[in-house]
């Protein structure tokens, strides 16, 4: 009997304004920006797929830094992906895509594991967990607090 | 004052599953449409906007391949789906500073190939992985981020207002049903609000017939003085009103930005420029990327209150023989998927009277949105057959 493999899931290439959040990641730390001239958080990104922010989301101010989260967050809205898009996920569908408001005011797209679809719920409470895609690559993902 | 610029000609190509040609093929067509439509030449034309979008032919080098020369304004331009509002803005502008005398307005796009997969197109999402925070995108699993991003907004909707699927429904159905009356609608049979429900997921909660079609084809517009307009073949079609609003950073806490866009600013500016109020419009070519996308920008026009839109929608009136007629060529949910230039082309239509069956009889204002990112930017016009 012959299987054929799912091709892989695809794995994040860190490059250098995102790996302080992807180290923090693989050391079991949720890294969020924060501002160092009003200490407002927010999040790395405006939405994942453009540049890591350059200012602050309150006061402009162009002096950022790293800083962990509390990894406490509730469950903001969430989708249910039924489309195959790739056969990597070919196995998971329907699986979830969810936006996490963590206790920092800080929104986030993400995912919900531990946690059936049909449980889901705006509003849950949430903390983050990671899971390890790699050596060196983990990522953030949030299951529901028991 | 009266509107300054119009609608002087409008070009639309065959729609849908046209394969063997590029976008380029369609832009020159419709162009030569539009021209036509106008009674003018190419050698009129001293203005050109390309609506940039996923073809890297929709580019200020299209010039060259559409022929026209010596042109005093030439841009391609990008605010995602809220493209068309903006370039006719802006085309109006210049023709008002001189700029420009006939300015051309296009939109082209062929994703579809033969046997391909709409998934595997440019609106599937990218798989190859870029450095950075775009590889978190991938492994979260999230390929067509326009589908999860709705989806994630109309969860919220019906959360927060309880919003319903029939209410959605009948958007999609009454749509369908504009649709069966434009002969140059792709779908064109009919839609029960069981064919709705019975519709598979695509991510959930958008069901298939909530969202939008992808189609290969073309639009062109000409926009010229308003003066001009009056001597050429058709009918005028008055630029009244223009809006845009970019709420902005949609990860900013603090605010709904899947549930209050940028159509309320924007219709504002819109309707105070052209001088009338919300109950004078008569016509209403919504961007409909998905069914979602009519209800909350009925919302925030304020033809109903925040969060009843559903309601507002549930009784049919947006369809056919209904008190408010809404994208009556069908949409992109049910005619072709030209980004703003589909309300923008159902939308000279309705001005002009040239619907034929399908055509609005009060059609004195008529309202053309734009939406674009994830509800992110959006733009307002306001067409018009007469001048003030």
């Amino acid at each position: 009997m012959t299987t054929t493999a799912a091709p892989a899931k695809p794995v994040p290439i860190p490059d250098e304004a995102s790996a302080p959040f992807f180290a923090g990641a693989r050391d079991g730390r949720l890294m969020l920006l924060r501002c160092r001239r009003c200490a407002t958080f927010m999040s790395p990104t405006a939405y994942l797929g453009v540049p890591v922010r350059p200012r602050c989301v309150a006061c402009y101010a162009g002096d950022l830094e790293w800083a962990p989260s509390t990894g406490r967050a509730t469950l903001y809205s969430f989708a249910l992906v039924h489309q195959i898009y790739d056969e990597a996920f070919a196995a998971d569908v329907p699986y979830n895509i969810a936006v996490v408001e963590t206790d920092e005011g800080v929104r986030l797209t993400a995912q919900v594991v531990d946690c059936p679809n049909e449980a889901l719920a705006i509003g849950m409470a949430l903390d983050v967990t990671f899971e390890r895609l790699s050596d060196e690559v983990a990522i953030p993902k949030f299951r529901p607090r028991p | 004052m009266g509107a300054t610029a119009a609608i002087a000609g409008l070009g639309i190509t065959d729609m849908g599953k046209v394969y063997g040609r590029t976008a380029t093929d369609f832009a020159a067509d419709a162009l030569a449409l539009a021209l036509d439509d106008a009674g003018l030449e190419a050698a009129d034309v001293d203005g050109l906007l390309v609506n940039a979008n996923h073809s890297d032919e929709m580019a200020p080098t299209l010039q060259f391949s559409l022929g026209l020369t010596d042109l005093t304004l030439v841009s391609a331009m990008s605010a995602f789906g809220s493209t068309a509002g903006a370039m006719l803005q802006y085309a109006a502008q210049a023709i008002q500073s001189g700029q420009a005398n006939v300015v051309a307005c296009v939109y082209a796009d062929a994703p579809l190939t033969e046997g391909g997969s709409i998934s595997r197109s440019a609106y599937g999402g990218q798989r190859a992985i870029a450095p950075g925070f775009a590889g978190l995108r991938l492994a979260y699993g999230d390929y067509g981020p326009a589908n999860s991003m709705y989806a994630l907004a109309l969860r919220r909707h019906m959360h927060l207002f309880g919003t319903t699927h029939d209410q959605l429904g009948t958007i999609a159905v009454g749509q369908r049903e504009w649709a069966l009356k434009n002969p140059r609608a792709q779908m064109r049979r009919p839609m029960t609000i069981a064919d709705y429900h019975a519709s598979r997921w695509v991510v959930e909660p958008l069901h298939l017939y909530d969202c939008c079609l992808v189609s290969n084809g073309g639009v062109a517009v000409i926009v010229t003085s308003a003066e001009r307009s009056r001597g050429l073949r058709q009918p005028p079609v008055y630029l009244r009103g223009f809006g845009q609003c970019a709420p902005g950073d949609p990860a900013r806490s603090g605010r709904e930005p899947a549930i209050h866009t940028g159509a309320t600013r924007s219709g504002e500016l819109a309707l105070r420029q052209a001088g009338i109020e919300l109950a004078d419009v008569d016509v209403l070519e919504l961007y409909d990327c998905y069914t979602y996308t009519v209800l909350v920008t009925l919302e925030d026009y304020g033809f109903c209150a925040k969060g009843e839109g559903g309601a507002f929608v549930a009784d049919g009136r947006l369809g056919p023989g209904g008190e408010l007629p809404c994208n009556t060529g069908g949409g992109q949910l049910s005619s072709y998927y030209m980004w703003g230039f589909t309300p923008l082309s159902e939308g000279v239509i309705q001005a002009r009277g040239h619907g034929g069956g399908r055509q609005v009889e009060d059609h004195g204002h008529v309202l053309v949105s734009g939406n674009g990112g994830a509800l992110n930017f959006h733009s307002t016009t306001i067409l018009s057959p007469y001048d003030a």
